[in-house]
């Protein structure tokens, strides 16, 4: 029967070996590579001042210095834990708030117009602000981790939820869905998507707070208050060791967060599995 | 045998607001639909055929008249009237099963019932082995026949079908004609299908009622007085074929 032949089968594929099948992760890792390969090269030459450039070895011998003196661990932990409770918060408020602007067309225009003129306000410089009010506590810091990660969440939810098909709740209607079924059986799984893209901005808008937050409010421990001991001392090694955390931090975030993506979202085609 | 009409429309009329201005859709129908039949409604695009199944599944309550099913005023939808659309409609993020099961999200029935519902319908519109399929791994064809599925679970008692096969090709078309007459007999539920394709209209229906546009009137009713299943070579369904084609090719807007 050809309506049978019409499912998309994957493409015939024979065991690929573990060389082929890594091939995107050794693509990913091209450009990484070369910064490696210049950054050395740089420090070895003399092509850079090397009281402004650690060489890269010397970061490692840092990075092996402070694991083993225990100061990164603790700073690293400080960060994450600081991030995590601040994204919760940041992202529990924004899906529901998201969600009531998207569902509840009076709230968006008693509340929509005020939280889109405050969103253009550049997430730092709530700084001042937060830090007379709230000190530079680790209170101030997870409330501004939770403002970075509350805008782009409630812009995605709220766009989600009014771009739900009509042509769906009028299927729920025909089968006598209450309203709160349209909701959750409905509009909610239709907005899935929109919401994970901004729980995965938020996500990475919350890892930069973590880190803004560490370095302007200052006093406490982090990644952040590490590069800035760095700094103050002119070491270097010690500034570099933090941005590489940082960076490789923020990869493995941003990873996390696409597997979880492709998972839940499972049931989607994208055009970027369509390029396969 | 109780002749008592299944569906009552009685000078039914329907406007849109268009720029201002009301736009008569619909003008005093009157029709009466017999339980069990298969009914067609066929017309030019514009006849209202459409909005009057909206009307009838009561997606929109804006109407003056009376639609009544077994003598009761229609006041909102009922899972006793199935729908199935154009669009085939199913949920992306639910497989064939679930979405089929959709539709049993407020029955009464226990949960047994239900998946006995559930099974036999995929079974009935050939969909087995497709249960754990996502609605973009499905053709056309089979994603339609899952809402059609869908639209059945239920066993309502009358299924209104809006040109259902509209965006199929026509192989796939014909096809599922064939199905959905297999289905009614096997069923054997009032069937209302709204459709612009003459041949369908006169192939399916038991009477094909064939509506004027602007504003939408009845302007025939034909009878098709051919047992089913029925030929498509036969002769008297080439002839009514014709007439209701003639019917509607000779039609001016008034």
């Amino acid at each position: 029967m050809s309506e049978l032949l019409a499912i998309e089968a994957p493409p015939a594929v024979e065991a690929a070996s573990w060389w082929q099948r890594h091939a995107a992760a050794r693509r990913g890792l091209v450009v990484p590579g070369l910064v490696l390969l210049v950054w050395t090269i740089a420090t070895h030459y003399g092509l850079v001042n090397k009281h402004l450039v650690a060489k890269p070895e010397k970061v490692i011998e840092r990075a092996i210095k402070e694991i083993s003196e225990g100061g990164l661990f603790v700073n690293l932990l400080a960060s994450v834990q600081r991030d995590l409770i601040g994204f919760a918060l940041g992202a529990v408020a924004g899906i529901a708030f998201g969600g009531l602007l998207g569902v509840s067309r009076l709230f968006d225009r008693l509340l929509g117009p005020t939280f889109h003129a405050a969103k253009q306000v550049a997430m730092f410089a709530w700084i001042p602000l937060m830090s007379v009010w709230l000190g530079t506590g680790e209170q101030a810091k997870i409330v501004f981790i939770a403002v970075a990660a509350f805008y782009p969440i409630v812009v995605n939810t709220q766009e989600g939820i009014e771009s739900v098909a009509r042509e769906h709740i009028e299927v729920a209607r025909a089968f006598d869905y209450t309203r709160w079924q349209i909701v959750r059986k409905v509009v909610f799984p239709s907005a899935l998507p929109s919401i994970f893209a901004g729980v995965h901005t938020g996500l990475i808008y919350a890892w930069l707070g973590t880190i803004g937050a560490e370095y302007l409010l200052s006093p406490g421990f982090g990644i952040g208050n590490l590069m800035i001991e760095g700094r103050e001392s002119l070491q270097m090694d010690k500034v570099l060791l933090g941005v590489v955390v940082v960076g490789l931090v923020g990869a493995a975030i941003n990873l996390l967060a696409s597997r979880l993506e492709q998972y839940v979202l499972r049931w989607r085609v994208t055009a970027f599995e369509a390029r396969q | 045998m109780s002749e008592q009409a299944i569906i009552d429309i009685k000078q039914v009329s329907k406007r849109y607001k268009v720029s201002n201005e009301a736009l008569l859709v619909l003008d005093s129908l009157n029709l009466s639909v017999k339980p069990g039949e298969f009914l067609s409604i066929v017309g030019a695009s514009g006849c209202g055929k459409s909005t009057l199944l909206r009307l009838l599944t009561g997606l929109d309550a804006d109407y003056d008249g009376e639609i009544k099913v077994r003598g009761e005023r229609v006041v909102g939808t009922s899972l006793d009237r199935g729908i199935v659309f154009q669009e085939h409609r199913l949920f992306p993020w639910l497989t064939v099963k679930q979405n089929v099961g959709l539709g049993l999200q407020n029955s009464t029935w226990s949960q047994e019932k239900k998946q006995k519902a559930v099974d036999d319908h995929i079974a009935l519109v050939g969909l087995n082995g497709f249960e754990g399929a996502f609605p973009h791994q499905l053709s056309g064809g089979m994603a339609q026949r899952a809402a059609i599925a869908r639209g059945l679970v239920n066993q309502p008692s009358i299924l209104l079908l809006d040109e259902p096969f509209g965006a199929l090709d026509a192989l796939t078309r014909s096809r599922l004609q064939q199905e959905l007459q297999r289905i009614w007999q096997a069923e054997k539920i009032t069937l209302i299908l709204v459709t612009h394709d003459v041949d369908e209209a006169v192939f399916l229906g038991d009477r094909v009622v064939v509506l004027q546009p602007r504003p939408g009137r009845i302007r025939r009713i034909v009878d098709v007085d051919v047992p089913h299943p029925r030929d498509r070579a036969d002769p008297v369904l080439k002839g009514l074929t014709e007439e209701v084609r003639g019917e509607i090719v000779n039609v001016s807007p008034n």
